[in-house]
C-alpha cells in the first residue's frame, strides 16, 4: 500500500515538476507524424482545392495559406471546362480497361512462369531466372524505340465491316498498350520467391495422387499465394495507370489514348491551371479510392517488395 | 492420402477419383473467379484488338483518304478552325477526303519521331517552324509544289531549307513587353513604340525607376522558369540585338565567334545583370501572364498570345511595347506552326491540293482569329478584327514585319536550341558567361561535325 502511495506520489510529483519523458516522446512522435502527413497531404489538398478556383485566384492565393483552403470564388467550372477540352470519360474508360486487363493477364502469365521455374524440373532454370532478373536493369526508355519497331512488325487481325483480314503492325491499338507489359521480370521474381516458400511436400503429395502440374498450380499454389497476387496486382496496376511515354509513341487515334496523355492537352500557350488541377484530381481519384480500399495490401506490397509503387 | 496409395493401389484410383470429383465441386472459389477474370481479360484483349485499329496507315493517301496531324489537341478553338478548313475542302471536291488527328502540343514532336521510325507518318503534318530544316534533312518532308502563291506570306511563316520551301504557316506570333500605362506614368517612363523602342540605357533606367516604386520585388518578368523552345525563342533575340547569334549563318557550320564572341559575352553579362540587380527573378512564376495580372510584376516579356487575356483584364491601362533595342535594333523570334507534306505520302498531289486550298485568305483569317495570332498575309489580316491598320493588335504585325529574325535555318537547330537553352539557364544562375558560351559552342560544333555538316 505504502509502495503504491509512494509510486502515485512520485508520478504526481513528476507530473507537477518535470514532464514524463516517455509521454513527451509520444507527443513528439505524433507531432512528427502529423507534420509528415501534412507534407504528403498538402500537394493533394492544393490540387483538389485549386481545381475549384479560377486561374487568377490560384496564383493570388499562392503566397498564403489560402492556397490550401477552399475559400474565395469556388465553383465546378473547371471540371465542366475539362470535358469541353479533353474526352476525359473516354480516356478514363481506356485507362481502366488497359490497367485491368494488364493486371489480370500479368498475374496469370507471370505466376505461370514463376511456377514453372519454382516447381518444375527445367534444365538451367537458375540461369533462366538470372537472365529474367537481369532484364530489370535495362531502363524502359532505352527499349522504347526498338520496341516500337518490333510491335510494328507483328501481325494483327483487322475487322473491317464483316471482313476479317490479317495485317502487319500493332501501332494505334489497345493491345499494343497491354501485351508488352504483361510479362514482367519483377513480378516473376516475386511470385517465384513466394512459391518457393510454399512447402513442396504439398504438390509432391498431389503428384503422387496423379494431379497435373496445372492442377497443382491452380488448386494448391495459387490459392495459397494471395499476398503475392495482391503485391503483383498493385505493382502492375500503378505503372499501367501512369503510363505516358509508351502510349505517346504508339497511339495516334484519340479514342485509344489513356488518361495520362490527357494532361498534355492543357499545356498550350495560355495554360489554364484550374483545369489542369481539375483534370489531375479526376485522374488521381481512382488511384486514391483504390488505395483506401486496399490500404493493407498496398502497404504490405511495398514492405514485401522493398520498392515504392 | 499418399499412404493409402502405397498400401491399397487398387482402391486408390477410386479414392482419387472421388477426391477429384469432390475437389472439382469445391474448387477454390477465389481461383474460379481469378480464372474467369483471366479468360474475360483475354477475350477483352481480343475484342479491343478487333475494334481498336485506328489510323496507323503506312499507306496514307493510297485509298483516297489523307490523314492530317496537328498539335492542337486541347486547344478547341484552333482545332475547330482547322477542322472547318478541312470540312470546307472535303465538301469542295469528291476525289479525296482529309481526316484530322490531333495531338497534344508538348508531346507532338515525340509522336512524329516515333511514327517516322515506324514508317507510319501521315500525308500532312504541322511542324514548329524552326524544326522544318531538321525534318527536311531527316527526309520526313518533301518540298512544296503548290498552286497557291506564297509570295504574299510573311517571310517568317515560310519554312525553307537548301533553297526550297518545305512548309508554310497561317500565322506567326510576336514577342512584346506588356505593362500598365499607370505604372509607367507613376515611374515617369515613356511608352516605347515600334518607331521608337527603348534603348538599352532607357530600359535599365525604366527598370530602376520601377524598382524604386517599391511595389514589386522584381519589376520585370522574363519568364525565367520557362523551358524548352521558350529559352531560345525568348532570349536569343536579345543576343542578336547585341550583335551576336546562335551560329554563323554564312554556312551554318560553326557557332564559334557568333555565340561566344565579344558581343555574345556582352549580352550574357547584361542578361545576368538583370537578375543580379534584382530587376528580374532568377526563377519566375509558372505563369508570367497570371503573375503580371496579379500585379506581381510591372512588365512582362511574353508573346502576342497573352495580349487578349491581358487586355480583357486591364482594358485601356494595358500597353504593348516592342522589345528593347540593345544596339542592333529590337529583335524578336520568327516562325510558328507550319504545314508540310511527308515524303511517304502516297498521294502528294492531293496533299498539295489541300494545302493550296487552305491558303485562301478566309481560311487563314479563320485560323488566326481562333488563335489570336498574326495572320500570315495582309489579305487575311484585313479580315481579322484587331489586325486592320488601326486595330489594337496591328502592333504585333508591325513587330513581326520589322523585327522578326528566323531561328537558324539549319537541321542542327534542335541541338543548337538545347545547348543555348542550357547556356541561358546557366547564365541566369550566375555561371561564368565566357565559359558557358565556349562550352555551348564546342558542343554545337562537335554535333555539326559528327553529322557531316548536316549536308543534304
Amino acid at each position: 500500500m505504502a509502495t503504491t502511495l509512494e509510486r502515485t506520489s512520485r508520478r504526481a510529483g513528476a507530473r507537477s515538476t518535470s514532464p514524463n519523458p516517455r509521454r513527451l516522446r509520444g507527443i513528439g512522435g505524433w507531432i512528427g507524424r502529423i507534420l509528415l502527413g501534412i507534407v504528403f497531404a498538402f500537394p493533394l489538398l492544393f490540387m483538389f482545392v485549386s481545381s475549384l478556383k479560377p486561374d487568377q485566384q490560384i496564383f493570388g492565393d499562392l503566397s498564403s495559406i489560402a492556397a490550401f483552403l477552399p475559400v474565395g470564388n469556388l465553383s465546378f467550372d473547371n471540371y465542366g471546362a475539362v470535358f469541353d477540352r479533353v474526352p476525359a470519360a473516354r480516356f478514363l474508360i481506356n485507362s481502366i480497361g488497359i490497367s485491368a486487363v494488364t493486371v489480370i493477364l500479368g498475374v496469370l502469365i507471370n505466376s505461370l512462369a514463376a511456377f514453372a521455374l519454382s516447381r518444375m524440373r527445367v534444365r538451367g532454370k537458375g540461369i533462366i531466372l538470372t537472365l529474367i532478373i537481369a532484364t530489370l536493369i535495362v531502363p524502359f526508355e532505352t527499349l522504347a524505340l526498338p520496341l516500337v519497331w518490333w510491335v510494328n512488325q507483328l501481325p494483327t487481325l483487322e475487322l473491317d465491316g464483316f471482313n476479317l483480314s490479317l495485317t502487319t503492325g500493332w501501332l494505334d491499338t489497345y493491345q499494343v498498350q497491354i501485351i508488352p507489359f504483361v510479362a514482367n521480370a519483377f513480378s516473376i521474381y516475386l511470385f517465384h520467391q513466394y512459391f518457393d516458400s510454399i512447402p513442396k511436400e504439398l504438390d509432391e503429395a498431389a503428384r503422387v495422387d496423379g494431379a497435373s502440374w496445372f492442377k497443382i498450380y491452380r488448386k494448391i499454389v495459387m490459392p495459397l499465394s494471395g499476398p503475392a497476387i495482391a503485391t503483383v496486382s498493385i505493382l502492375t496496376f500503378l505503372p499501367a495507370w501512369n503510363s505516358y511515354l509508351w502510349p505517346l509513341m504508339v497511339v495516334q487515334s484519340e479514342e485509344l489514348r489513356p488518361v495520362m496523355i490527357g494532361v498534355q492537352y492543357f499545356f498550350q500557350l495560355n495554360v489554364s491551371w484550374g483545369q489542369v488541377m481539375a483534370y489531375s484530381s479526376m485522374i488521381t481519384l481512382p488511384v486514391v479510392a483504390l488505395f483506401i480500399a486496399f490500404q493493407r495490401s498496398f502497404v504490405n506490397s511495398i514492405a514485401s517488395s522493398g520498392v515504392k509503387g | 492420402m499418399a499412404a493409402a496409395t502405397a498400401t491399397l493401389p487398387g482402391r486408390n484410383q477410386t479414392i482419387n477419383a472421388r477426391i477429384q470429383q469432390k475437389d472439382s465441386r469445391v474448387m477454390n472459389t477465389h481461383f474460379k473467379r481469378f480464372l474467369t477474370a483471366s479468360l474475360t481479360a483475354a477475350a477483352l484483349v481480343g475484342s479491343m484488338a478487333a475494334c481498336g485499329t485506328g489510323g496507323g496507315n503506312s499507306k496514307d493517301g493510297a485509298n483516297g483518304e489523307l490523314t492530317l496531324w496537328t498539335h492542337n489537341a486541347g486547344n478547341p478553338d484552333e482545332l475547330a478552325s482547322i477542322q472547318s478548313v478541312v470540312d470546307a475542302y472535303n465538301q469542295s471536291q469528291s476525289k479525296v477526303k482529309v481526316k484530322v488527328q490531333a495531338f497534344p502540343q508538348d508531346s507532338y514532336n515525340d509522336s512524329v519521331v516515333a511514327a517516322a521510325s515506324a514508317n507510319k507518318l501521315p500525308c500532312i503534318v504541322d511542324i514548329d517552324g524552326p524544326n522544318v530544316p531538321n525534318w527536311a534533312w531527316s527526309k520526313y518532308l518533301t518540298p512544296l509544289k503548290l498552286s497557291a502563291d506564297l509570295s504574299q506570306n510573311l517571310p517568317s511563316t515560310l519554312g525553307k531549307w537548301n533553297g526550297q520551301t518545305y512548309s508554310f504557316g497561317y500565322y506567326d506570333v510576336a514577342l512584346a513587353m506588356l505593362a500598365r500605362a499607370s505604372d509607367l506614368k507613376a515611374a515617369g517612363i515613356r511608352v516605347a513604340t515600334v518607331d521608337k523602342p527603348w534603348t538599352k540605357d532607357e530600359f535599365e533606367s525604366a527598370l530602376a525607376a520601377l524598382k524604386r516604386l517599391g511595389k514589386w520585388d522584381n519589376p520585370l518578368d522574363l519568364g525565367t522558369s520557362g523551358t524548352g523552345e521558350w529559352l531560345p525563342y525568348a532570349y536569343s533575340p536579345f543576343l542578336q540585338s547585341f550583335g551576336g547569334d546562335l551560329i554563323n549563318r554564312k554556312d551554318f557550320q560553326s557557332a564559334d565567334g557568333a555565340l561566344n564572341g565579344d558581343k555574345a559575352v556582352e549580352w550574357a553579362n547584361w542578361f545576368h545583370g538583370l537578375i543580379a540587380k534584382g530587376y528580374a527573378a532568377q526563377k519566375s512564376g509558372k505563369d508570367s501572364t497570371a503573375d503580371f495580372l496579379n500585379n506581381k510584376s510591372a512588365i512582362v516579356y511574353t508573346g502576342s498570345w497573352a495580349a487578349d487575356k491581358a487586355r480583357t483584364a486591364l482594358g485601356d491601362d494595358l500597353v504593348v511595347m516592342p522589345s528593347v533595342d540593345l544596339g542592333n535594333g529590337p529583335k524578336i523570334g520568327g516562325g510558328s506552326w507550319q504545314w508540310g507534306v511527308t515524303t511517304g505520302c502516297k498521294n502528294p498531289d492531293a496533299a498539295m491540293d489541300y494545302l493550296s486550298f487552305s491558303l485562301k485568305p478566309e481560311n487563314i483569317a479563320k485560323v488566326a482569329k481562333a488563335t489570336g495570332t498574326i495572320p500570315a498575309t495582309d489579305a487575311a489580316a484585313a479580315l481579322v478584327p484587331g489586325y486592320e491598320p488601326t486595330g489594337k493588335n496591328r502592333v504585333f504585325l508591325d513587330f513581326s514585319k520589322k523585327s522578326a529574325v528566323l531561328r537558324p535555318e539549319t537541321p542542327a537547330y534542335p541541338f543548337i536550341a538545347t545547348e543555348f537553352g542550357k547556356a541561358a539557364q546557366d547564365i541566369i544562375s550566375g555561371a561564368d558567361p565566357k565559359q558557358v558560351l565556349d562550352k555551348a559552342v564546342k558542343n554545337i560544333d562537335s554535333n555539326i561535325k559528327s553529322n557531316n555538316g548536316y549536308k543534304s
